[in-house]
């Protein structure tokens, strides 16, 4: 994983007396959020984690239940385009609604 | 660039650094600073970014990022390095080459244009606009019953000093064909897998062309930061920020309402004249969020703030609206039953925000300060919150809680 790269990278390609060419590059914080132990928690990470980080999940109000997380399960994969199975996503919904 | 194949493997290793430290990541360093946001689940870590001073981290992939509060009593003009960070998808830009960076103009215009930085800067008359740029679901996290969605308190906006150019300029120099209805914006950030919809928004032709609307290049007299959009951005002036396209290369004249996702789809507000429903109702019609409703702050007294008795306790803060501009800022301290005008500060333009403030008197024992703005045409604020499903557009009168001793 990156180290605590927090750096804004400049790589200048030319010189000379006018508009110096510079290419940007970012360097992101690395990520620290980790999900809550659980079972189902592999499905999640597997799934859940290839497009966002765990504070998406762990930011949510607690408590709301199995209605809620199916829900957000149902829309990450129906309005998003997430290619989840469907034993995948009742583990996924079954984990999050116990542990958050 | 993240891909796909490089997320996964991020998130493949992160799974073996779970597995040898069962999950509970006791050895993993902890974040030097974190806040606590006053509802449930919400404690966040204070990080630093490049170009930016420790923000509240919301999530990390992609990056939001949040303003603290206190940082809106430190002036009307919100720092760059403090400005918030809200994107929707994971593949963000993280390299840019300025001198190949284009924007292209297209679809139903005469001449497509293919700009370069250069050509932004150099060949239109620049404009500058002092506007503020709020998240449509600022202060999400404060909804009774809560929603799903970006938990945020109140700092999920800013105000800058934008200059750039005018899209009408662009548009009319790539000449808008007849039958014209709506114009596209896309940037260079792009989702992680492949079905998720791209994020492209839409603004109807006569608001593109109101001379307003701009391709931001510079921020309170700097380059954008880089997660503020670097090069450029669309500046939508009194619209919510979900319109302020980051990274914008990519604007297309179409001859129907644009109907992808983020437009058709998500960022609705019911069709009605609260844009509310009962808590837990779903709206009967729906139309795409648009202007900023009236929202006012103070900024120098925090929840819980310790105050002298019997004496003058200065009180100072914020209010904005969608464009007409704040005429007044009333504050109360007898829970909303009498208001007293404040003083406003330098009218910076209808679309900034408008600095107040007063001072009060008050007796022992605690007290709750309210704060309501009116704008120019008479719209202010609800003393109780409303709701709607998806969060959005939360302006009910702040309360803050203090004591005098």
């Amino acid at each position: 994983m990156r180290s605590a790269a927090v750096i804004l990278g400049v790589i200048v390609l030319g010189t000379g007396s006018h508009a110096v060419a510079e290419i940007v590059t970012y360097d992101l914080p690395e990520e620290t959020a980790i999900l809550k132990p659980g079972p189902g928690i592999d499905q999640v990470q597997s799934n859940c984690l290839a497009c966002h980080s765990a504070d998406y999940i762990a930011m949510q109000p607690p408590k709301r239940g199995k209605a809620f997380w199916d829900a957000e399960v149902t829309k990450m994969i129906k309005t998003y385009g997430a290619p989840i199975g469907e034993a995948d996503a009742k583990a996924i919904a079954d984990y999050l609604a116990q542990t958050y | 660039m993240l891909d796909r194949r490089e997320l996964l493997r991020h998130t493949a290793v992160g799974a073996v650094a779970l597995g040898s430290t069962g999950f509970l990541g006791t050895t993993r360093t902890r974040a030097a600073d974190t806040i606590q946001l006053p509802f449930g689940n919400g404690e966040r870590a204070l990080v630093k970014y490049p170009q930016k001073r420790p923000l509240i981290q919301m999530t990390a992939r992609p990056p939001q990022l949040e303003t603290p509060f206190s940082t809106f009593n430190e002036g009307v003009i919100t720092p760059n390095d403090a400005f918030f960070v809200r994107y929707h998808l994971a593949d963000i830009p993280l390299r840019m080459d300025p001198e190949k960076f284009r924007v292209e103009i297209k679809g139903r215009v005469t001449s497509a244009l293919s700009l370069s930085l250069q050509d932004l800067r150099t060949s239109f008359e620049p404009i500058e606009i002092v506007a503020v740029n709020q998240c449509s679901g600022n202060s999400r996290g404060f909804f009774e019953p809560r929603v799903a969605g970006g938990q945020l308190a109140n700092g999920a906006m800013g105000n800058a000093r934008w200059r750039g150019v005018p899209l009408k300029a662009v548009l009319d120099k790539a000449g808008v064909m007849s039958g014209a209805k709506q114009v596209t914006f896309n940037g260079l950030d792009g989702p992680a897998v492949p079905d998720t919809p791209d994020f492209v928004k839409a603004l109807d032709i006569d608001h593109a062309r109101d001379g307003e609307v701009m391709i931001a290049y510079a921020m309170n007299e700097a380059d954008l930061p880089h997660l503020n959009g670097y090069p450029v951005r669309l500046v939508v002036p009194g619209y919510y920020g979900t319109y302020w396209v980051k990274h914008l290369n990519e604007i297309t004249v179409v001859g129907a309402i644009y109907d992808g996702f983020w437009m058709k789809s998500a960022y609705r507000i019911p069709n009605n004249a609260c844009a509310c429903t009962q808590p837990g109702q779903a709206p009967a019609a729906t139309v795409p969020i648009n202007r900023l409703d009236v929202r006012s702050f103070i900024t120098n007294l925090q929840d819980g703030a310790m105050v002298k008795a019997n004496a003058d306790t200065p009180l100072k803060g914020i209010a904005f609206d969608g464009g007409y501009g704040i005429t007044d800022v009333l504050l109360s301290s007898d829970g909303g039953k009498t208001w007293t005008q404040t003083a406003l500060g330098q009218d910076l333009g209808k679309y900034s925000f408008r600095e107040w403030q007063t001072s009060i008197r008050l007796t022992p024992g605690t007290h709750d300060l309210n704060v309501r703005a009116i704008n120019r045409i008479g719209q202010s604020q609800p003393m109780e919150p409303l709701w709607n499903p998806a969060g959005y557009m939360r302006n009910s009168v702040e309360t803050v809680h203090i004591r005098a001793a």
